[in-house]
């Protein structure tokens, strides 16, 4: 037989991008299932319930969150551009800049999340509020967990690990910070801005 | 990580590098022999080999909970379970046959045979790949410790919420089932986008989308199934586990829950399930039977396209599992037209198969009776089921016998036979000996008769309106000749299941006595022939270049001028002798069993002690690291600047890198 070419890749996408496509392609279906049951329980008020989503969320500060949350796609577009580049530095600076403005979105969950437990809606209080907390909290832990690996990916870069050979990467998890940000736009507008 | 490696190393073994190094944490396992090797191996025939071996361990397992069902319904008013046993033992008899036989069964095929078909050396991710497993290894005997943790799970391998809520099942099986199954679904999502990345990235060259074999093309639509599914089973549990462990209200029909929630959801896993089970048998029976019949096989691109047709309309049917639960005549007769459509597809590969054999040289060896048996019990399987997809004959049939029939004709006489015929198939590929015929014969008349005695009389008793799940009976119902002569036939598949793991270990005796089996003991049509048995550690010493479909049959065969079959050379001429030395292969590696360690300990945490979670928690954090920052291969190899070192698991063997000094690299690593 012929000898094929040893490093033969059959098409120009690397295995890791290829991987993280199919990743987030699954991730649609988490997602979806978890927002169809959401849409199922949002109108499921038991009768006489004192506290209506309504009347809970607060858009002017969801709307300021997501916006940051947003401005980070874009503090994310910039850190891909710079290692590309190979511009360490500035790379450093939008890493933590994107992971920065991440936490400020999570903060902005924590406080919500703990204004409404105070008003009297906790996760168990009633459908929901359960179906509530899961969805926005199941986002919030992609969220951090995009805070860990940009935070690592800032570690790697102070250590050295991370050079312009390794931009891929960046642009990888930046695949994920960008899915993660569309999928908040599809939650607030269903969550906070439909009609309760 | 610039290691520079001076000293010129003599090329000797095809084995990873042996380096002389302490061990230190971040350092690679360098050993690839004794049982210690197995725990860190890379290997994609080896995770096969484990993932096979596993199968076959909850095989006898889920065999057991079966015969203890049949024993407790030969005779009314048995008394050998109890009614809660009995319901923990049906449950797991379906949770280990899907969970832990049938789908593990499949990823034992797909790992060893996907990279030898298509040509490649190893999957796209080879450390994922071993952590896959024991990631699955971790989540089912999670699931089957909860036996001595105060009970197994209870409510059925479909676990309709609310009936398994705290409420009705308050030990903690369906806890164990909930978070186990998680564990095990994260193996497949995983092992899933590898084998995608694998078959869409790493064809040899020339090995185009219509020459793939279509063994290769079946398990690539499982794992596209796999990826969309596997999310939604996912969230499915995530609610249960929710409402069982914090009390949330995803299935509190008091707070006004919606009881179908569950149902959908897990239907919506549930269907695609049923072909990510049978598809796998279905590609392995593609592959036996052109091989014995000495033909093509009929229809290639037919077969494919209805594999992903199969694999399309899979996810338009989960509602036909749920006609007598009151979600309307809109949706009923929606799904109802939808699941006889889904017939059409599946009727086309067996008439493919048919059309395959028919006018060929037809020998029937153990694989090609398996092959034919697949075939026959199969369709009878599948008219049972089309009769399912006629709503109104469906809402006699739902809950009972008739049932545990149909089902079980399409997954034991599918996916079994098929799987079975495959390991009789590849044995001798994968072993390097062959599996005795004899015995062979005796194990499929055994299991196809005793098959035919179990489930046949399902019909009946199903039809007579024998309930399903019941755990037992008063006489005079007409449900004891039928019942009693369903046990004995359970007992002769058994005997099957002990002829075949006799034959394996006589077989294994008299390997050396008996003659080698050479590269291709059957005269095979696929790449995975085209290499030494048992297949060397790195496949092919050279990368195949593929010209057409069944490349390596036309050029063993082809036609002088008369259109007669005339051999151009023998498999021993032109098949690779696996002697090559020099390639660089990934090193084995420790993290990604150490990663699986850690997540049955937060399962337990969740369940018992959330102390527990911080130390599984921390586990698997500090394996991730771990995984990361270990180098990408034997530290002793050169690896050029940084950049492609976490990763890049493929990187030396011929995949991952692209850039120049990935060449540099294979002469200068001391692999050999």
């Amino acid at each position: 037989m012929e000898h094929g070419d040893e490093h033969h890749r059959s098409t120009p996408l690397s295995h890791e991008k290829l991987a993280m496509w199919a990743f987030l392609g699954s991730e649609c279906l988490l997602f979806g299932g978890l927002i169809s049951t959401y849409m199922l329980y949002k109108n499921k008020l038991p009768e006489g319930t004192a506290i209506s989503p309504g009347e809970l969320f607060d858009i002017p500060f969801t709307s300021v969150t997501t916006f940051v949350l947003l401005m980070s796609s874009l503090t994310m577009v910039l850190s891909v551009s710079s290692i590309t580049r190979g511009d360490l530095r500035r790379n450093r600076v939008w890493l933590l800049t994107t992971a920065l403005l991440g936490a400020v979105f999570i903060g902005g969950q924590v406080y919500e999340f703990t204004a409404f437990y105070n008003e009297g809606a906790g996760f168990t209080t009633n459908l929901w509020s359960s179906a509530f907390f899961t969805l926005t909290g199941f986002h919030g832990v992609h969220v951090s967990i995009g805070i860990v690996m940009l935070m690592s990916l800032f570690i790697g870069n102070l250590t050295g690990r991370i050079t312009k050979a390794s931009a891929e990467k960046v642009e990888i998890i930046g695949l994920y910070w960008h899915f993660v940000d569309i999928v908040w736009i599809v939650i607030f507008t269903i969550v906070y801005l439909f009609p309760q | 990580m610039a290691i520079v490696e001076d000293t010129p190393r003599e090329l000797t073994t095809g084995q990873p590098a042996v380096a002389e190094r302490p061990l230190g944490v971040l350092t690679r396992p360098t050993s690839t022999e004794g049982w210690k090797s197995w725990l860190t191996t890379v290997d994609h025939k080896r995770i096969g080999i484990l993932y096979g071996a596993a199968a076959i361990f909850f095989f006898v397992v889920g065999g057991i909970e079966a015969l203890l069902i049949r024993l407790q319904l030969a005779r009314p008013g048995a008394t050998v379970l109890g009614a809660d046993l009995y319901n923990q033992v049906f449950t797991m008899h379906g949770v280990t046959m899907i969970f832990l036989v049938a789908m593990p069964l499949g990823a034992a095929f797909a790992n060893y045979l996907i990279p030898l078909q298509i040509g490649t050396r190893d999957v796209a991710f080879p450390r994922l790949n071993a952590f896959s497993f024991w990631c699955f290894l971790a989540g089912a005997i999670f699931i089957n410790t909860s036996w001595f943790l105060g009970g197994a799970p209870d409510g059925g391998w479909f676990a309709y919420a609310p009936n398994t809520g705290v409420l009705f099942s308050p030990s903690n099986g369906m806890d164990f089932f909930a978070i186990g199954l998680q564990i095990t679904g994260i193996a497949s999502l995983l092992s899933a986008i590898n084998l995608i990345v694998t078959v869409v990235n790493l064809r040899a060259p020339g090995m185009t989308w219509f020459r793939m074999p279509v063994f290769t093309w079946m398990m690539l639509v499982v794992q596209v199934l796999l990826l969309f599914a596997i999310p939604v089973i996912t969230l499915a549990l995530f609610l249960l586990m929710f409402d069982r462990l914090w009390g949330a209200n995803f299935f509190n029909v008091e707070a006004g829950a919606d009881p179908l929630l569950w149902e959908h959801l897990f239907w919506i896993f549930g269907h695609p399930e049923v072909y990510i089970l049978i598809l796998p048998a279905f590609g392995a029976v593609s592959e036996i039977i052109p091989v014995f019949s000495r033909k093509p096989i009929f229809g290639y691109k037919f077969m494919i396209f209805s594999g992903i047709a199969i694999g399309f309309m899979g996810w338009g049917v989960w509602a036909h599992h749920m006609f007598a639960s009151g979600i309307g005549p809109i949706s009923v007769a929606a799904f109802s037209v939808s699941t006889m459509f889904i017939a059409v597809p599946t009727g086309v590969k067996i008439l493919n198969w048919m059309a395959t054999m028919w006018g060929g040289r037809l020998r029937f060896t153990t694989p090609m009776l398996f092959a034919v048996g697949l075939v026959s019990m199969f369709t009878i399987g599948g008219l049972s089921g089309v009769t399912h997809s006629v709503a109104p004959a469906d809402t006699q049939q739902t809950d009972t016998y008739y049932i545990v029939a149909h089902f079980h004709y399409v997954v034991f006489g599918g996916v079994i036979l098929g799987l079975f015929g495959g390991m009789y198939f590849w044995w001798p590929k994968v072993f390097g000996y062959a599996l005795d015929d004899r015995a062979g014969k005796w194990n499929f008349w055994l299991m196809l008769i005793g098959f035919n005695v179990t489930f046949g009389p399902m019909h009946l008793l199903g039809l007579q309106g024998m309930s399903r799940r019941i755990q037992t009976y008063s006489s005079g119902q007409g449900f004891d000749l039928w019942n009693m002569v369903a046990t004995i036939g359970s007992f002769m598949i058994a005997l099957s299941v002990l002829v075949f793991v006799g034959n394996i270990l006589q077989s294994y005796r008299t390997r050396n006595r008996r003659p080698p089996v050479g590269p291709d003991p059957w005269d095979g049509r696929s790449l995975e022939w085209a290499t030494a048995s048992p297949t060397p550690v790195h496949n092919f010493d050279y990368v195949p270049v593929v010209e057409s479909l069944d490349d390596f049959w036309h050029r063993k065969w082809g036609e002088d001028e008369d259109g007669n079959i005339v051999r151009l050379a023998t498999a021993e001429q032109i098949a690779q002798t696996g002697e090559r030395r020099d390639v660089h292969l990934p090193s084995p590696s420790y993290w990604p069993l150490v990663v699986a360690i850690g997540l049955p300990i937060i399962g337990y945490g969740l369940i018992f002690n959330y102390w527990l979670c911080m130390v599984g928690g921390a586990i698997v954090l500090g394996g991730v690291y771990a995984w990361i920052m270990e180098p990408t291969d034997d530290p002793d190899a050169a690896h050029g600047p940084d950049g492609h070192d976490d990763h890049h698991d493929g990187d030396g063997d011929g995949n991952g890198a692209t850039t120049d000094e990935s060449e540099a690299e294979e002469l200068e690593a001391p692999v050999g």
